[in-house]
């Protein structure tokens, strides 16, 4: 695969604005054939940018990239292909009502693919070759999130591919589907084709990669061996020197039943929706629950399901033991429960308004100076002190939501969740795309609460953060809630095989998990 | 030159674009009044300044932007929710028939109590027409812009079916028109000859209501958090249905006052041309007005302005009275197109000498 080459990829002075923040700041890497390269940085690092520069999406403001020895000016993600490049982004694009056949048919030009039969063969066979077996016929809306990344992979290795881009392709993944990536991985590299990954999760870089870039606030501030270096090593080049991470958070004091759903089933609202079967959950005061899952398999459902906007075909949900079933959202929160949900800007707030107005979005049910007339002094002066309790970088409460940053504003909306002093605080996603010290705080900020008394609840495909927190931890698939067992008795195993739909549940015999 | 999304929209060109488009309607009435063979500027000034330029002029102007400005007024919090209430004018002529057809019936009684009947009655009239396609949209999920386009055509018909039938003046040598009504049904003029009334100030009061609803009240920060993300109101338990409800009712109301205000106002009686567009250009105002109140009533002079201006060319020119609907055309035209400029922006890029041979130009967009 063109081995001929002494570098791969160099990137020399590699430089990117965009209005109001510099994304990539004189970038500088090199990438050798065959080797598995690590990009490591936190969210807003400027990893993203430099991936799409490299594969053409963005172009650069200054800098050179040498491809293979020679200087080129990529023109475009069709020209970066025909180069030999190959990216999987962290959000697939493939047409979920299409088979895979026909989605990768779209991706390639017609005189390469032929015929779609042809296509069809050479698919089954690159499958084949790197263990990544996928069923060409089927809709891509069948899939697993896994198996659409092994349709993304599969896409990339039907041409003559020499780099392959990944970006945090192990966020969406299981601990088994981890293991298997990597193997996939390690067997493209030792025939000479060159991997850019990118991640934030340093144990993993350390055990896969050859050589590791470390990106902060668009520089490069380090380029290491990865398995010569430790994580803490590491993570100061990442984040500086002057980060202080807590890394004990206690342990909760159950209490009474905060919130219970008996047996409660939903049938899917979509086409793309999943049905919740027979949920049995229980939230104690004074513990946090957690339940891990891969995206896309009831999660949304069942935060749509607490917060009150779904009605349940069956079952009931009791709140302080009162039957609130058919209640609605503010009902709900009336009675103590707070959501704090994983679209951030589209449902947890207003991107165009204030921050005091976005205060209002939720605290409207308790503020007394929100009730008929609004009172903006004394409403902007509370947001003033939530800014400040919470350290959220911003000027003032009249700055929008939008122009503040992913870990600053999920700090303003726990912050607004956590000062109506909830019941029972529902956290999907709590940390999703926030950097690691917005994430250390929010955690700290939870086992608080926690300790206040109040039940708490949390949904996340972050492991660790779920080890972290989590007095009880479970798994959601194909809309089952596996058992809940307290954290130390659940292994990373087990946990693996909870979120692939592997436990015994058994009110449920029968049903069919859609993976 | 390229055209490129700006990072975060221009809160200067929000405002600029309607100057903007004003400008360019004001270039292209000069050039279509030049190829109908008149003089350009002489025809604007015709339109525009002509009409205003006498103390008559001027009150008929607020004769014009009394309906107007209640129509609008109403529709300004609707549109602030993104309910598209396009049906203001059947409300309005829904509201105007009611009242006239309470003003024949009470045309034997007086009393103080009259006018306030008659007011409440096209009000409420507005409201039910409008309540029908909340119920609709909320019962049915019907599509509000279809139900009150609708409804507007039915409106009409039924003013037009009540003209020639039930209500039409015996008297009236059988044109279809109903008889003129009484006084004490009317609702009084500010002043002598001229003939704005006493629903000028009605509008205002009601402008500054909407004004004070949207800035200083729970219902009108609802009705903004509506407007700018449904799934946040949703989410955060606001109730839709009842604020559909309650927007939609507020701006039949208020169109149904436009009614009132037209037909027991300059009108005095029902006839078959009753609807002039009041309804439809009240949305060319909101727009242009940026939903904010003040803009609002600036752009209601301007739209009544072309009323007058489309009468007085039509006297003065010789040109079909048809011309005020192509202006009001053209103004929402230009500023549909300006308003582009908000979310993006146009960039002058100097030639490049030299590129290398192989690049192409074609423009890459992110996946």
């Amino acid at each position: 695969m063109g081995a001929t080459a002494s570098r791969r990829l160099e990137l020399v002075g590699i430089a990117k604005a965009y209005p109001g923040c510099i994304a990539n700041d004189r970038v500088e890497m090199t990438v050798k054939p065959g080797e598995i390269h690590a990009l490591v940085g936190e969210n807003g690092a400027g990893k993203s940018t430099l991936m799409k520069i490299i594969y053409g999406v963005v172009k650069p403001d200054a800098g050179q990239l040498i491809w293979n020895d020679r200087e080129t000016l990529i023109e475009g993600p069709a020209h970066a292909r025909r180069l030999g490049m190959g990216m999987v982004f962290q959000h697939f694009s493939l047409f979920q009502t299409l088979t895979v056949t026909e989605n990768i048919a779209l991706y390639l030009p017609r005189q390469e693919y032929g015929s779609l039969r042809r296509l069809r063969d050479r698919i089954l066979s690159v499958g084949e070759a790197y263990g990544l077996d996928i069923n060409p016929d089927r809709h891509v809306h069948t899939l697993s999130v896994g198996e659409q990344q092994r349709v993304e992979i599969v896409r990339c290795l039907l041409q003559e591919i020499q780099l392959l881009i990944l970006d945090e392709p192990t966020a969406v993944l299981t601990p088994g589907e981890v293991t298997h990536l990597v193997k996939v991985l390690k067997q493209l590299a030792s025939e000479g084709c060159s991997i850019l990954f990118i991640s934030h999760k340093l144990e993993e870089v350390r055990t896969l990669c050859d050589r590791a870039t470390i990106l902060r606030g668009g520089r490069v501030t380090g380029s290491c061996t990865p398995a010569e270096t430790t994580s803490e090593q590491i993570s100061r080049m990442m984040l500086g020197d002057d980060l202080h991470i807590e890394k004990s958070m206690g342990v909760g004091a159950p209490g009474d039943d905060s919130l219970s759903l008996e047996g409660v089933s939903v049938s899917p609202g979509g086409a793309f929706a999943i049905a919740l079967h027979s949920i049995d959950l229980t939230l104690r005061a004074g513990e946090i629950t957690g339940i891990a899952g891969v995206a896309g398999n009831g999660q949304d459902e069942l935060v749509d399901l607490i917060n009150g906007e779904l009605a349940p075909d069956a079952g009931k949900l009791l709140l302080d033991g009162r039957d609130m079933t058919a209640e609605g959202v503010l009902a709900r929160r009336r009675a103590g429960l707070a959501t704090v949900h994983a679209d951030r800007l589209g449902r947890g707030s207003i991107g165009a308004m204030s921050l005091t107005e976005n205060r209002l979005l939720t605290a409207y049910v308790t503020d007394s100076d929100a009730h008929g007339f609004l009172h903006w002094r004394p409403l902007t002066e509370r947001t003033r002190e939530l800014i400040q309790n919470y350290q959220v970088k911003a000027s003032g409460p009249d700055d929008t939501a939008a122009s503040l940053s992913g870990g600053n504003l999920q700090k303003f909306i726990i912050g607004r969740e956590i000062a109506q002093a909830p019941k029972v605080l529902v956290c999907f996603y709590p940390t999703w795309g926030v950097d690691v010290g917005s994430a250390n705080r929010i955690h700290v900020e939870l086992a608080r609460l926690r300790d206040e008394g109040t039940a708490i609840l949390i949904l996340t495909e972050d492991l660790d953060e779920l080890y972290l927190l989590c007095d009880r931890v479970g798994a959601i698939c194909g809309g089952q809630l596996s058992p809940l067992k307290p954290g130390h008795e659940v292994s990373m195993e087990t946990l693996g095989q909870w979120m692939a739909g592997t436990f015994s549940a058994p009110q449920t015999q029968g049903v069919q998990n859609a993976h | 030159m390229r055209i490129e999304a700006r990072p975060t929209p221009s809160p200067t060109m929000r405002y600029l674009s309607p100057l903007l488009a004003l400008g360019l309607t004001l270039i292209t009435g000069a050039a279509i009044f030049s190829a109908l063979g008149k003089a350009p500027l002489a025809s604007l000034h015709a339109f525009f300044i002509e009409p205003v330029s006498t103390v008559y002029g001027l009150s008929e102007l607020f004769v014009k932007v009394t309906p107007l400005l209640l129509c609008a007024t109403g529709l300004t919090l609707c549109f602030r929710a993104k309910v598209w209430n396009i049906g203001a004018e059947g409300q309005f002529v829904f509201g105007a028939l009611i009242a006239g057809a309470v003003s024949l019936q009470l045309a034997d009684h007086q009393g103080f109590w009259v006018l306030p009947v008659v007011i409440a009655s096209g009000v409420l009239a507005g409201m039910a027409w409008a309540g029908i396609a909340a119920l609709l949209l909320t019962r049915f999920r019907a599509h509000e812009i279809l139900t009150t386009i609708m409804l507007n055509y039915i409106a009409i018909q039924l003013l037009l079916w009540s003209v020639h039938g039930p209500l039409k003046s015996p008297s009236g040598y059988n044109f279809p028109e109903s008889e003129l009504f009484s006084p004490q049904t009317l609702l009084p003029t500010l002043w002598g000859q001229y003939r704005v009334t006493i629903a000028i100030f009605i509008a205002l009061l009601m402008l500054a209501v909407v004004w004070t609803v949207l800035n200083r009240t729970l219902l009108g920060y609802q009705t903004r958090v509506m407007g700018e993300n449904r799934q946040a109101a949703r989410f955060a338990g606001f109730n839709g249905n009842r604020l559909i409800w309650v927007l939609l009712l507020f701006s039949g109301g208020m169109a149904g006052m436009a009614g009132v205000s037209e037909v027991n106002g300059p009108v005095g009686q029902l006839t078959t041309n009753l609807a002039l567009g009041y309804g439809y250009t009240a949305i060319i105002i909101v727009f242009m007005g940026r939903m904010h109140p003040l803009g609002v009533l600036l752009a209601s002079l301007l739209l009544g302005l072309t009323y007058l201006g489309g009468e007085n060319a039509q006297m003065t020119l010789g040109l079909p009275k048809s011309i005020t609907g192509v202006f009001q055309g053209l103004l929402l035209f230009f500023l549909l197109a300006c308003d582009f400029l908000i979310s993006h922006r146009i960039v002058l890029t100097p030639m490049r000498g030299h590129r290398p041979s192989n690049t192409s130009t074609r423009e890459v967009t992110s996946s």
